[in-house]
């Protein structure tokens, strides 16, 4: 078992949007709900850099502790899931998110977001794996498959990476010390602290659904 | 000519170029250098937690350009230690008060009892407006404390199947009922606000505090509301006002505010709710079982004689010296049962 993680190296990703695209395509996701977006630093300037952003899957959710009806759980992969049929749509986790992963349909509407939605690491949520409700709710369980996240499997450029965390830090410093520099893992140290690198055997919580 | 100042303004770009390089911003821009990696442990991976990240992207939804926020982390501290103390504070606090001041104090008595004669206090519009601002009040009250008390109350008792529905009400209920709310709240300031202009009378009710702590303590004279009321009056328009406006910033996300804003909002109108709900039960208390009387003003409309000469004489001499004696006065009869 790994503790899994998503590294966006941002000395390659060249901002063409294929993650975007491609988790938007595999999970069906409705217009609106960006699980996953390219972010530009420095558009235009030099020095200019783009970074996938989606779910960073935290050691210690900032979204699983806010929620009010205590929808979140963390499987023992480390993945951040939650389930729909307890979400009641606040919007506190989308408050509390530091990388904005939360997603609500129809924001606009009187006091009325949907139930969130967000970046799975495409391993679906409490419904049994591969089922059609799991599939209408959080998208394809590749996870259950043995496949890894789509928006990292087919990134052009090995920018995005998705899988055990020890395994793309090590990946991704071997690249530093080949290029010469590397601007480190963006929001890894938010996400899982400099410290607090994550248990990969520490068991999740489980599902939880009464 | 023309080459030679082409050729200029091509020096001159050249000659900038390393001056605008110095300028860029450490961090993003990368050469190798002196102080390339040259083993993996050297390799930083952890970059320092930064200040908020914006950046530009090129799909419609411009909020997604915010790449870290960390103030998120406040909020959640917020949410999840400051507000649980702070709410539980305020009214567990008030409770053991009243509490406390009941078992001592008692109810507050009317001092010669009685006397069975009615005198107008409070008409249809005047209850309509406190009872649709209160009603409002006590359902987002209850609702809000569900969806932020719960998880620790009501989820270990009744699990989570049961609570989401009953939080999805509560959301529900506590956006609708802010409608109904408002429109009390405005109905309440057009009606009473002539009466609750503080003025220098109130001074002396508030240095005995009404005579609440004298067990047989002179009332002092007041008119239609006195000082106690008339707290109770403004920090409801204020707070109501507070709780309104930023509640409806919550509700419409995204219209004013991101959500740095909302964060902030939310804080604002958690705070200000544990207060009001705090004042509004000691509210609850002198209208109910802490005064004898109280409730007719704004049950029936109609409190006894005495009550008014106790508690409101001044407002009680004028409204005789308009209808003339009780006894004869349109709208001022005996009550026939009792």
């Amino acid at each position: 078992m790994a503790r899994m993680k998503f590294l966006c190296d941002a000395e390659r990703c060249i901002e063409c949007n294929a993650c975007v695209t491609a988790c938007k395509n595999e999970h069906e996701v409705p217009w609106g709900i960006n699980r996953r977006r390219v972010v530009t630093l420095q558009d235009g300037e030099p020095g200019e850099r783009s970074i996938s952003m989606a779910c960073m899957h935290c050691n210690d959710p900032p979204c699983a502790a806010v929620c009010p009806v205590d929808c979140f759980y963390q499987t023992a992969d480390g993945v951040v899931l939650h389930s729909k049929d307890l979400c009641i749509g606040c919007g506190y986790c989308f408050y509390a998110c530091p990388f904005g992963a939360p997603q609500f349909p129809q924001t606009t509407n009187f006091g009325g977001r949907g139930k969130m939605d967000k970046c799975t690491f495409c391993a679906g949520g409490p419904e049994e794996d591969g089922t059609q409700a799991e599939f209408q709710k959080y998208g394809k369980n590749r996870f259950a498959e043995g496949k890894l996240p789509l928006c990292a499997e087919m990134c052009s450029t090995r920018a995005l990476m998705a899988g055990d965390g020890d395994v793309l830090a090590d990946i991704y410093k071997e690249r530093a010390v080949r290029r010469g520099y590397g601007s480190g893992a963006w929001g890894w140290a938010t996400a899982y602290g400099a410290d607090d690198k994550g248990n990969a055997t520490a068991p999740g919580r489980g599902v939880r659904q009464s | 000519m023309k080459a030679f100042r082409h050729l200029l303004v091509l020096m001159a770009l050249l000659l900038a170029a390393p001056a605008l390089q110095a300028q860029e911003p450490p961090g993003l821009y990368k050469q190798p250098g002196p102080n390339s990696p040259t083993s993996k442990e050297q390799v930083q991976i952890y970059n320092p937690a930064q200040d908020q990240i914006m950046g530009r992207v090129s799909i419609p939804d411009y909020k997604l350009s915010l790449l870290v926020q960390p103030e998120g982390r406040e909020w959640r501290e917020f949410r999840m230690v400051m507000l649980p103390i702070i709410a539980g504070a305020i009214i567990l606090g008030i409770v053991a008060a009243l509490l406390l001041f009941y078992l001592v104090r008692g109810p507050v008595r009317i001092v010669g009892g009685r006397s069975g004669r009615l005198v107008p206090r409070f008409g249809t519009l005047d209850r309509f407006a406190h009872w649709t601002t209160a009603v409002s009040f006590l359902v987002m009250a209850l609702t809000g404390l569900i969806v932020t008390f719960g998880r620790w109350l009501l989820i270990p008792l009744i699990g989570h199947s049961a609570f989401t529905p009953l939080a999805e009400f509560s959301k529900v209920a506590h956006n609708f009922f802010s409608v109904p709310f408002v429109a009390g709240l405005l109905l309440m300031l057009v009606l009473w606000v002539r009466d609750n202009i503080p003025e220098r009378a109130d001074l002396v009710w508030l240095k005995t505090m009404g005579g609440l702590f004298s067990k047989h303590g002179e009332h002092p004279e007041t008119g239609r509301f006195n000082a106690g009321q008339k707290g109770i009056f403004w920090s409801v328009i204020f707070g109501g006002a507070a709780l309104a406006v930023t509640g409806f910033m919550l509700m419409f996300p995204f219209y004013v505010t991101g959500i740095g804003g909302m964060q902030i909002f939310h804080v604002i109108h958690a705070v200000v709710a544990a207060l009001l709900i705090g004042v509004i039960i000691a509210h609850i208390y002198i209208g109910s079982v802490g005064m004898e009387g109280a409730f007719d003003a704004m049950g029936s409309g109609e409190v006894d004689e005495n009550w008014a000469k106790d508690h409101h004489r001044g407002w009680y001499n004028q409204l005789r010296r308009r209808t003339g004696p009780a006894d004869t006065a349109a709208g001022v009869g005996h009550r026939a049962a009792e």
